[in-house]
């Protein structure tokens, strides 16, 4: 819980701000809750985790981390079904784990009203693509939402629950991340009950087989033309008439760019939904001014649609495809002057992300290099392995690949592959969609040696509980998952624990577990080092004495330590006497402060 | 006119707490502001860049190359790696500490000598000072964010009563004394 309750109109001092400052995400989640939300399921993924972490911050509000996206969706689409407004949230490639649903409750409809907020990463700030997600809308048949700042989160979330209810049809939020995770100003209301809707017993809206679902196909087909008369009428796409020379047709983030170049110098239609896209507007706005140029980031879908329907428009023959944009972007492409930034001579060395001081995968993934192995990666903290100067990740794909793709990888190379891969896969990504892998790899009998870094949190997008952490969304004792119990379950006897900060016995194992003539699953197992309940050694510091300047210390790439006058430095801010650093030393030039406490 | 302040620093530095600040002081003001933060992978230990705007009506999120009024860097190379974002009559305010990066660790690459010097070559107003120092003076090397701010203060034209209300509004009392020490020292230090 944050100190300052924003989301709740009032600071410390119980002033009520009906005004106030808040993420896109946050203001997500207030429109939520003040159109009644009842259930919230998601799964964390960046740019999308802080509205439901806000939402939570609510007790009217049910709501949960679930374990996958697919679920979150499935949860949020139950509680429709029974007559309760609900939420789910996800990142973007979060929606392809979702899809399944997605597509067949388009068919259904919902009871309650139903919102999906589905996060793209332009510019892929922490995502391994950058898909753009209004192609769902579009292949689903729903109606997709697009705000501009936090002030629209808002009410684009309050709305969306009007909108699915009106057309009876879960409605798309997408959001960017300069949207989700830019501050800017909202107004806050109070909160409306929604009284739930009757549940009543409906075969043919909602058992989906063959017969009754060819009865709703047509249903979706009248309401996707009864939502493009929305789309014509409705002044959530709205003209803002200036100069006629040119007329911009935007959304979103690309809204604001234009705005910030252009101000009033130009005519806009700035669409609020982006699916489905009204034809008239389009055309009388077309009509209206000399020349219209599509601004939308990632992919041409306005400007296809624009086409489609016989508007001639400039869109991707002007502006990328790849990547986010921003005003200078906009002046450049539109012929205007850019400002120019100083620069130095000197090359400025990157700052890649790395894994923290005292984060428990380090060790792991030294012992991996230690043996050689082939690493099939997968979606977490621990992608960062990946990094210079340990390097041991060859593949990251999507989350679950780890393990399935290692199966594969051993049913292809046999033996010569058994004997080095390994997967590597952490604790939330395991529940997310790493046990199904896992049951394949012990029913179809590959020997494969999955390593699952179960550093008790969700770590990469901000530690957020899971199944096998034993609590909930609201930090309160909950189920808990047994990892040993639930891979001897699927049929994998060797399932052996490791603490990672040990590296001979992390080495020893991995060896052992590859060269072992059945599937093994080696759990690596220590809290990730960020969190407020792990207790942490004393810094520890270089006996320069000692210190022979081998940089064998180097290997494990800490960033609390660096080299100095041919003497490793440790930065005491950094370090958490982890003590990993100390076993790569063969000179025991690490000391700790404190003997009590020592690190091993 | 959009007042344009970037933060930028190294992942786990605190910038978006100072931006928090920021935000807030400019919204009492009377402003429209937007802020825009980096989470997510880059947090991990990476450069960070956060964007403060504020003025009678903001559009972008983001500041562009050029377009920075003030940039306050927590780190040396950051100050650097940003510079193409100052305006013409933009000024730097920078903490003089050094952070390695991994390229420099693993010794790929070196960390430039001289930056403060070479970046006030360039004609940029720069004031770099060790605010490291100031914020373990105060109570804790984590308050370099608030340091920074009182540093800017001096610059800005709002009152040190308005920023003392945004402080109250933004920090955790338990915080809050050792907080305002930090900013006074960085508003008043020579």
């Amino acid at each position: 819980m944050p100190w300052l309750i924003y989301a709740a109109g009032k600071d410390n001092w119980g002033d009520i701000h009906l005004k106030t400052l808040m993420l896109g995400n946050e203001a997500v989640a207030r429109g939520l809750y003040e159109g009644g939300v009842a259930v919230v399921s998601s799964y964390p993924g960046t740019p999308s985790t802080e509205i439901t972490e806000y939402v939570a911050e609510y007790d009217e509000v049910y709501s949960e981390w679930a374990p996958n996206e697919k679920v979150a969706m499935e949860v949020a689409f139950g509680s429709a079904f029974a007559g309760k407004r609900s939420f789910c949230g996800m990142k973007h490639v979060g929606l392809n784990v979702a899809a399944d649903p997605l597509f067949t409750i388009s068919y259904t409809g919902i009871n309650a009203g139903m919102v999906i907020a589905v996060a793209d990463d332009p510019g892929m700030h922490s995502s391994q693509n950058e898909q753009d997600s209004r192609h769902y809308a579009r292949a689903a048949k729903l109606p997709m939402l697009e705000p501009a700042d936090s002030a629209e989160c808002l009410q684009f979330a309050k709305f969306g629950f009007e909108l699915s209810e009106q057309f009876d049809a879960p409605v798309l939020l997408r959001l960017c991340t300069r949207i989700a995770h830019a501050q800017s100003i909202v107004e806050t209301s109070e909160r409306v009950e929604h009284a739930a809707r009757t549940y009543v017993k409906d075969q043919p809206k909602y058992v989906m087989m063959p017969g009754y679902a060819r009865l709703r196909h047509p249903i979706v087909e009248e309401r996707m033309k009864a939502l493009t008369e929305f789309a014509e009428t409705s002044d959530i796409n709205r003209v803002e008439m200036g100069g006629r020379s040119i007329g911009f047709i935007t959304s979103g983030t690309a809204y604001q760019y234009v705005k910030e170049v252009f101000g009033d110098s130009v005519s806009v239609l700035k669409l609020g939904m982006v699916y489905p896209l009204p034809v008239q507007k389009i055309r009388d706005f077309a009509a209206s001014v000399e020349r219209v140029v599509v601004l939308e980031e990632l992919d041409g879908f306005i400007e296809e649609h624009c086409r489609a329907i016989g508007v001639e428009v400039s869109g991707k023959d002007i502006f990328p495809i790849i990547d986010e944009f921003s005003q200078n972007l906009v002046r450049e492409k539109m012929g205007l002057d850019v400002p120019q930034g100083r620069a130095l001579e000197d090359v400025i060395p990157q700052r890649p992300p790395v894994m923290c001081a005292g984060c428990p995968h380090r060790g792991l993934f030294y012992a991996l290099v230690k043996n050689k192995a082939t690493v099939l990666g997968d979606i977490g903290c621990y992608a960062l392995g990946a990094m210079a100067p340990l390097k041991a990740m060859d593949y990251t794909i999507c989350m679950g690949a780890s393990v399935s793709g290692l199966h594969g990888f051993n049913k292809a190379l046999g033996e010569e592959g058994e004997k080095r891969a390994v997967g590597v896969i952490g604790d939330s990504t395991f529940m997310h969609s790493g046990v199904t892998g896992l049951i394949n790899i012990a029913y179809n009998g590959s020997n494969s040696t999955l390593i699952i870094a179960d550093n008790s949190i969700t770590g990469m997008t901000g530690h957020q509980q899971n199944p096998t952490t034993g609590l909930n969304i609201k930090g309160d004792p909950a189920g808990k998952v047994d990892i040993e119990a639930l891979c001897r379950a699927v049929g994998i006897s060797r399932v052996r624990v490791v603490d990672p900060y040990n590296l001979k016995e992390c080495e020893d194992v991995v060896r052992e577990e590859l060269d072992a003539p059945e599937p093994s699953v080696i759990i690596s197992r220590r809290p990730c080092a960020l969190l407020k309940t792990v207790k942490h050694n004393p810094p520890l510091r270089v006996n320069e004495e000692k210190c022979r300047g081998c940089r064998s210390c180097m290997k494990i790439g800490c960033p609390a330590i660096s080299f100095k006058d041919k003497k490793a430095k440790i930065d005491s801010t950094l370090c958490v006497g982890c003590g990993v650093c100390t076993q790569m030393c063969a000179f025991d030039a690490f000391e700790s402060e404190s003997r009590e406490g020592t690190a091993q | 006119m959009t007042q344009n302040i970037m933060i930028v620093g190294v992942g786990g530095q605190g910038s978006l707490l100072a931006s928090k600040l920021l935000g807030r002081l400019m919204m009492n003001a009377g402003l429209d502001v937007k802020v825009s933060e980096v989470h997510g992978m880059s947090q991990r230990g990476g450069s960070v860049v956060t964007y403060v705007r504020a003025g009678e009506k903001v559009y972008s999120p983001i500041i562009d190359v050029g377009e920075a009024d003030y940039i306050i860097s927590f780190e040396m190379l950051e100050a650097a790696r940003n510079l193409k974002f100052l305006a013409p009559k933009g000024r730097i305010i920078t903490n003089t500490q050094q952070i390695a990066p991994m390229p420099v660790i693993t010794g790929d690459a070196e960390y430039p000598d001289d930056l403060a010097g070479k970046i006030a070559a360039t004609g940029a107003d720069i004031d770099a000072f060790d605010a490291l120092s100031l914020a373990e003076q105060a109570g804790s090397a984590k308050a370099v964010n608030i340091v920074l701010m009182g540093r800017l203060s001096r610059y800005l034209d709002i009152s040190e009563a308005d920023w003392l209300r945004a402080i109250e509004e933004t920090i955790p009392p338990k915080f809050l004394e050792m907080n305002k020490k930090a900013f006074m020292l960085g508003r008043s230090a020579t």
